[in-house]
């Protein structure tokens, strides 16, 4: 088969001749598994999800076995923008089912996607997720600015079709898909499927479009059913690494060693650290990574939640792949506090309410939203009685309980089998009652010592640490530290020669200093240059970091000028594009030179990976 | 001029190189008169504490840094720095003072020092618990109404104490006056106070005149205390004082003082060289002497005190060391006149007289108890509150007692009604109505704030005081005065060893107890148990209350009883209080 006919990256001639000699004697389907398989391994080995084409340009590399722009024989290209790296995981998936059918599709990050290369392409498939408030990946947003711009190319006879991953929590569901979508539209290519937009439980949606993608490009490969059905076996086979190391399908359930409060007394926040342990688990991750966490619901809350709906817990219910109670699927399968769109509409049915009924209408928006955030599932159901409800008719209404992310805060060159995480505690009142998060409410109430906690390393390319001696400037706000104590851990062991300057943020000195004493360590001993502290409530005029950046603005641009990369990770809403701006306005003042100049500046920056952010 | 002294030993003193000496003298000569790196150390924004040797300087200040002890620990696990703030002790020379300056004192511990103010045994206020930020404003406030906090601690001149003495309302003005010019003059010079807290540029000086005249670039070796009383009161405690003047006024005419030096409490647990004494009569100078008698004292200690060892520095072992009469002859030498014979003076207590007083004057004057001089709002009892409200309505003056207790001084007669009215309106009608033991206490203010406090001091004489007010009461003594003073460590700043019963902190929960100090603090006390819980302390404290009621003679005081029954023997000197 001519995909084996050239050496792959970083394989030794004998190691070439064995992988050859197994693909010689392969049968349909075992090719795909054993992809997986060796991702697998790789994460294993490496630590970091292995698809190399998951890799950004710097660390180098493109795909083993993927050719480049080059060997793209059909010229089809399977672009994707990730933040999680779901997106990235069925970009792997559909270009192991084309190759398995022959082509040699060319997967790209839009991270590292030359634009200039866009004009040229025959057929693109775009996979792309939605973040922030209904914006690209932050790693895309360079790819898509270009695309709306007035730079981008006409497309005209260009083949291409949209996987779009949202989350219909939230209102712009999906958008970024759409937008791509329609935008590719108007640079006249042509749609060749229509585009799919899935929801965080996306795996079956996903599963079906890739089966007809690859038939709709792959004119030889075999009949629909059994597409669809090798489709879907390849997205659990996605998992079948699983074998080889844990991840967000087979997640590992590690235990707890240390959860303590590290905000002081007084402080208006509760913010935690939380050690588990990874023992045995042979997970692996960088700084920069973060580490996926399944949380269960507060069995409070689901007692409240059977009461409200006068539902037993050992209502028998089925779900996808198994039967089992409404009680159980209450505490571990779904989401119970917050409420979506889908539960209004479902509820809207369930209970014939006329106000639901007005809230599903397409310019109801805003009143939806509103009413979202002041109804969470249980204030739905206690608003909206219905009576003499089935335990399977119930979670037709929910989502699937969604993971939840935490930038890790610890280095395994420091602690090999430990991983740490800065988790601050959300808890509101809501309709009179307190209410707390999910994760980081069980986290604060519940996770004992020896407790244990499913958990997988989610990698985070995007956010990845300098070499050694290059200099680094890291910006963090509340538990936007995290990454950076891993950052500054791993510095230490490795005795990097690089300068390091941490600009921190929070609201008082006295409680909120997250690990005060140990960034005190770091500068005694040199492995942190400076540190520039910014406290809002302790004066009447609230500083915030970006006010401290821009007070260092002629060291920090020095610090740039040297090459330095700078880090921003913590709040999305409002400190990145804070330190956006001021970034901008420094530099500005600094160099002499326009706006434009300055923010051409920055999109160089983020382009060659130098300014990387981690926000939430 | 060679006297006795110059021919001693001076292996120790001023006339040594500095490295032959504590490292502290370097510290204090290469200070640029206590500049230092303070100002910096201000702004350091990565911590709340200020560099190591600044700490040390800006005691002379009046500043300490200090940390909340209670947390320490949760902090130290919480990868927080210890909840580092600062102690602000203001110079109040004989305690006096406005109305004004009450309100203005009021406002800054609301503002900075945690809604409480403490009122200490040296007659001052004391600030807990201010933050870095808040230093300057804190000490710009205090210069708006004419106070400051120079020299509150540091090797110099402390506070200056005076009588509050309430009757003799023109003595106590013209001996009051004194203390507070001795003060300014004995304070140091520098301008480094205005430069660093006012923020004021250096005064151009001429470079060859020294900042400091008294002091040099060295300071004194050790704190030096210098304290002003009125007989029959021995309040102040005159006799821990390093230099006192006892004010002779037959007929209520000053003629002068006899001058007492070498007083001192401060010890330490196992270290039998060091020991409480009480200050030695020298003799007696005329009013228009007292500023050259104080000039020459304090040379004296500055030029032969001891500065290799701390421990050892202050004027008490100076004096045990060289000899009262070289000292005195010393002081003679540098005062150029001889003291003359001592006159008689006599004391009845070192307590305060509670309620109401008339003066000679005609003004009143209310003695109100403050428990341990904690100025705060209590449940039910808002002491900050009602001093605020008494403040604003009150054209005398204040006056903190050396018992840590306020006089609400100089009121017309006609004024008297409406400041009854809002102590009772507070809850403090009755606050002087308790135990002749309790009207008798002091602590020192010990946790969570002192960082050399091994027990509870403040916060837990209270308790014990209800328990052995139980005992006395069972005994029929419950009005009887006794003197009972308690400190978390053995430095003795509520002066414990020359109170009838005292008790000095060993560890948590721990205190050696002492018997037999002079009512009126001519005597010290003796160690009757070390290192014992509450349980022992309150049957030894039984046997002896017991023992008293049934067989003490007419008058006689509870203090002088437990030497007469045997309980501990009578301290002559300080050398063999450890005896
Ligand atoms: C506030 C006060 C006790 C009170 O409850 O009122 C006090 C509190 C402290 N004294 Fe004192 N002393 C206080 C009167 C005294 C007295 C009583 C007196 O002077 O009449 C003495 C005994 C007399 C004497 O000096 O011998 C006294 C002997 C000490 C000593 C031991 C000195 C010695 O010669 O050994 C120390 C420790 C030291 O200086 O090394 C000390 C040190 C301290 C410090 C500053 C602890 C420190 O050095 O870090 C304490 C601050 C605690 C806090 O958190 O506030 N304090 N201290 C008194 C303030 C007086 C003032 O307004 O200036
Ligand atoms: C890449 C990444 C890294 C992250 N790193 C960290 C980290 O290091 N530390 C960290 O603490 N978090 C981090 N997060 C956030 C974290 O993943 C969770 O989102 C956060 O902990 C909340 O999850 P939860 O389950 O506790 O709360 P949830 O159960 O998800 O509840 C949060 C929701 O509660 C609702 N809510 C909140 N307040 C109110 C109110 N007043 N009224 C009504 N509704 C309200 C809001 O809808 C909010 O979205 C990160 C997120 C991402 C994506
Ligand atoms: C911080 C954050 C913001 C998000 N915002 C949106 C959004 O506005 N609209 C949406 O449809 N999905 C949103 N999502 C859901 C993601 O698109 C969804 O989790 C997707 O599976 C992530 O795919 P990825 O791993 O490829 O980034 C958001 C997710 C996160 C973590
Ligand atoms: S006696 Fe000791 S514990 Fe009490 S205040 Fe003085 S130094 Fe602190």
């Amino acid at each position: 088969m001519s995909v084996f006919e050239f050496p792959a990256t970083a394989l030794t001639a004998e190691q070439w001749q064995q992988v050859n000699a197994l693909a010689q004697s392969l049968r349909p389907g075992q090719a795909l598994w054993l992809s997986g398989y060796f991702a697998g391994l790789d994460r294993g080995v490496r630590g970091v999800i292995a698809d190399a084409d998951y890799i950004p340009a710097p660390q180098g590399a493109t795909a083993a076995g993927t050719p480049d722009a080059g060997g793209a024989v059909q010229g089809l290209t399977i672009l994707y923008g990730s933040e999680t790296g779901n997106s990235a995981t069925l970009a792997r998936i559909l270009a192991d089912r084309v190759r398995e059918c022959g082509l040699q599709p060319v997967v790209s990050d839009m991270a590292d996607y030359k634009t200039r290369k866009l004009k040229d392409e025959q057929t693109l498939i775009v996979i792309t997720s939605t973040h922030g408030e209904g914006d690209a990946p932050q790693s895309a947003m360079a790819f898509f600015e270009f695309l709306a711009s007035r730079k981008a190319p006409k497309l005209a006879g260009m083949k291409y079709a949209v996987l779009a991953l949202g989350d219909s929590t939230y209102e712009r569901y999906c958008e970024a898909g759409k937008q791509i979508d329609k935008r590719l539209a108007e640079l006249g290519a042509t749609q060749i499927e229509a585009r799919v937009d899935c929801d965080v439980d996306y795996d079956e949606p996903a599963a079906a479009w890739i089966a007809a993608m690859v038939e709709k490009i792959t004119p030889a490969a075999s009949s629909g059913a059994s597409v669809v059905g090798s489709a879907r076996v390849s997205i659990e086979t996605s998992a079948a690494p699983a074998a080889a190391v844990f991840d967000k399908r087979r997640p590992f359930s590690a235990t707890v060693i240390d959860n303590f409060v590290l905000t002081g007394r007084g402080s208006s926040k509760e913010t935690r650290h939380i050690e588990l342990s990874l023992e045995e688990s042979g997970l692996t991750f960088e700084p920069g990574d973060a580490l996926g966490v399944i949380p269960h619901n507060d069995p409070a809350l689901v007692e409240a939640l059977l009461g409200a709906l006068s539902l037993n817990a050992d209502a028998p219910i089925t779900l996808k792949d198994r039967a089992t109670t409404l009680g159980a699927a209450l505490a571990t399968d779904f989401e119970i506090t917050l409420a979506t769109p889908r539960l209004i509409d479902h509820w809207a049915k369930l209970s014939g309410s006329a106000e639901l009924e007005r809230l599903k209408g397409e310019g109801e928006a805003e009143a939806r939203t509103a009413f979202l955030r002041g109804h969470h599932v249980v204030d739905v159901v206690r608003r909206f009685p219905v009576c003499g409800l089935d335990a399977q008719n119930v979670i037709a209404g929910l989502r699937p309980l969604q993971p939840r992310l935490y930038s890790i805060a610890s280095s395994q060159a420091v602690a090999a089998d430990e991983v740490h995480l800065t988790i601050s505690t959300v808890r509101y009142d809501l309709n009179g009652e307190p209410r707390s998060g999910v994760a980081s409410g069980y986290f604060a109430d519940r996770a004992e010592p020896d407790t244990t906690v499913p958990v997988y390393v989610q990698a985070n390319p995007h956010f990845r640490m300098a070499d050694d001696d290059t200099p680094i400037i890291m910006i963090g706000a509340g538990t936007g530290v995290a990454p950076y104590r891993a950052f500054l851990q791993e510095r230490e062991t490795r005795g990097a020669s690089g300068k390091s300057w941490l600009f921190f943020g929070e609201r008082n000195f006295r409680s909120d200093f997250l690990y005060q004493t140990e960034w005190q360590g770091f500068l005694k001993d040199g492995v942190l240059s400076r540190m520039n502290v910014a406290f809002s409530r302790d004066s009447a005029s609230k500083t915030y970091v970006q006010h401290k950046l821009r007070e260092q603005a002629r060291d920090v641009y020095a610090w740039l000028e040297e090459g330095a990369h700078i880090y921003v990770c913590g709040d999305a809403a409002n400190l990145a594009p804070d330190v956006h701006a001021t970034l901008s306005a420094l530099i500005q003042q600094e160099s002499g030179r326009g706006r434009a100049a300055a923010d051409e500046y920055l999109g160089t920056l983020q382009r060659e990976h130098r300014y990387q952010l981690d926000v939430y | 001029m060679t006297t006795l002294l110059e021919k001693s030993d001076r292996s120790r003193d001023v006339s040594q190189p500095l490295e032959k000496l504590n490292p502290d003298e370097t510290l204090k000569a290469n200070s640029n008169q206590l500049r230092g790196t303070i100002a910096e150390g201000l702004v350091a924004e990565l911590t709340a504490a200020v560099p190591g040797d600044d700490i040390k300087l800006m005691k002379f200040h009046g500043i300490y840094q200090q940390d909340n002890r209670d947390i320490r620990d949760e902090r130290r696990r919480q990868r927080l720095e210890p909840a580092f703030d600062f102690m602000v002790r203001v110079r109040l020379p004989g305690g006096v003072l406005t109305s004004a300056q009450w309100l203005k004192l009021d406002e800054l511990g609301r503002a900075y020092g945690g809604e409480t103010l403490r009122l200490t045994t040296r007659q001052t206020f004391q600030f807990h618990g201010v933050l870095k930020r808040n230093l300057r404003p804190l000490m710009q406030g205090m210069r708006d109404v004419g106070l400051d906090s120079r020299a509150a601690c540091g090797d110099d001149s402390r506070g200056v104490m005076c009588s509050v003495h309430p009757q003799l309302s023109a003595l106590h003005a013209q001996v009051y006056a004194m203390a507070k010019a001795a003060s300014d003059h004995a304070i140091p010079k520098t301008g480094a106070y205005r430069e660093i807290w006012y923020e004021e540029e250096p005064e151009p000086r001429n470079q060859a005149t020294p900042e400091e005249p008294l002091y040099g670039r060295s300071y004194m070796p050790r704190k030096f205390k210098i304290g002003f009383v009125l007989p029959p009161f021995n309040d102040i405690d005159i006799y821990a004082q390093d230099l006192g003047f006892i004010a002779i006024a037959p007929r209520g005419k000053l003629e002068g003082f006899n001058v007492v030096i070498g007083g001192g409490m401060g010890r330490t647990d196992q270290a039998p060289e060091t020991y409480p004494r009480l200050a030695s009569l020298i003799g007696f100078v005329a009013v228009d002497k007292v500023t050259a008698v104080i000039d020459a004292t304090m040379m004296v200690q500055r030029d032969f005190g001891d500065r290799a060892d701390r421990m050892h520095a202050r004027f008490k072992y100076t004096i045990d060391d060289k000899g009262l009469d070289a000292i005195k002859a010393g002081i003679e030498a540098r005062q150029g006149f001889t003291f003359e014979e001592p006159r008689e003076a006599i004391f009845t207590s070192n307590g305060d007289q509670y309620g109401w007083q008339r003066g000679e004057d005609e003004l009143e004057h209310y003695t109100l108890f403050i428990e341990n001089g904690r100025v705060i709002n209590h449940e039910g009892r808002p002491l900050m509150d009602a001093l605020r409200a008494i403040a604003k309505i009150h054209h005398g003056t204040f006056r903190v007692t050396p018992n840590q207790n306020l006089i609400i001084a100089d009121v017309a007669p006609k004024a008297r009604p409406a400041i009854e009215k809002l102590l009772d309106a507070h809850g403090l009608g009755s606050s002087n109505a308790l135990s002749g033991l309790r009207l008798n206490s002091m602590a020192c203010v010990s946790m969570p704030t002192c960082g050399l406090a091994m027990a509870e001091s403040e916060r837990y004489l209270p308790n014990l005081l209800t328990k052995m007010e139980a005992i006395l009461s069972a005994q029929g003594l419950i009005d009887e005065p006794i003197t009972i003073r308690m400190t978390g460590c053995p430095n003795g700043c509520s002066r414990p060893y020359i109170a009838e019963v005292a008790l000095t902190g060993r560890a948590p929960g721990k205190y050696n107890l002492y018997f037999g100090g002079g009512f009126h603090g001519q005597r010290l006390n003796k160690m009757y148990l070390e290192n014992v819980g509450e349980d022992v302390i309150l049957d030894a404290f039984e046997k002896l209350a017991v023992h008293f009621a049934r067989e003490r003679q007419p008058d006689e005081r509870f203090g002088d009883f437990a030497i007469r029954a045997g309980y501990v023997a009578e301290v002559k000197e300080g050398r063999h209080f450890n005896d």
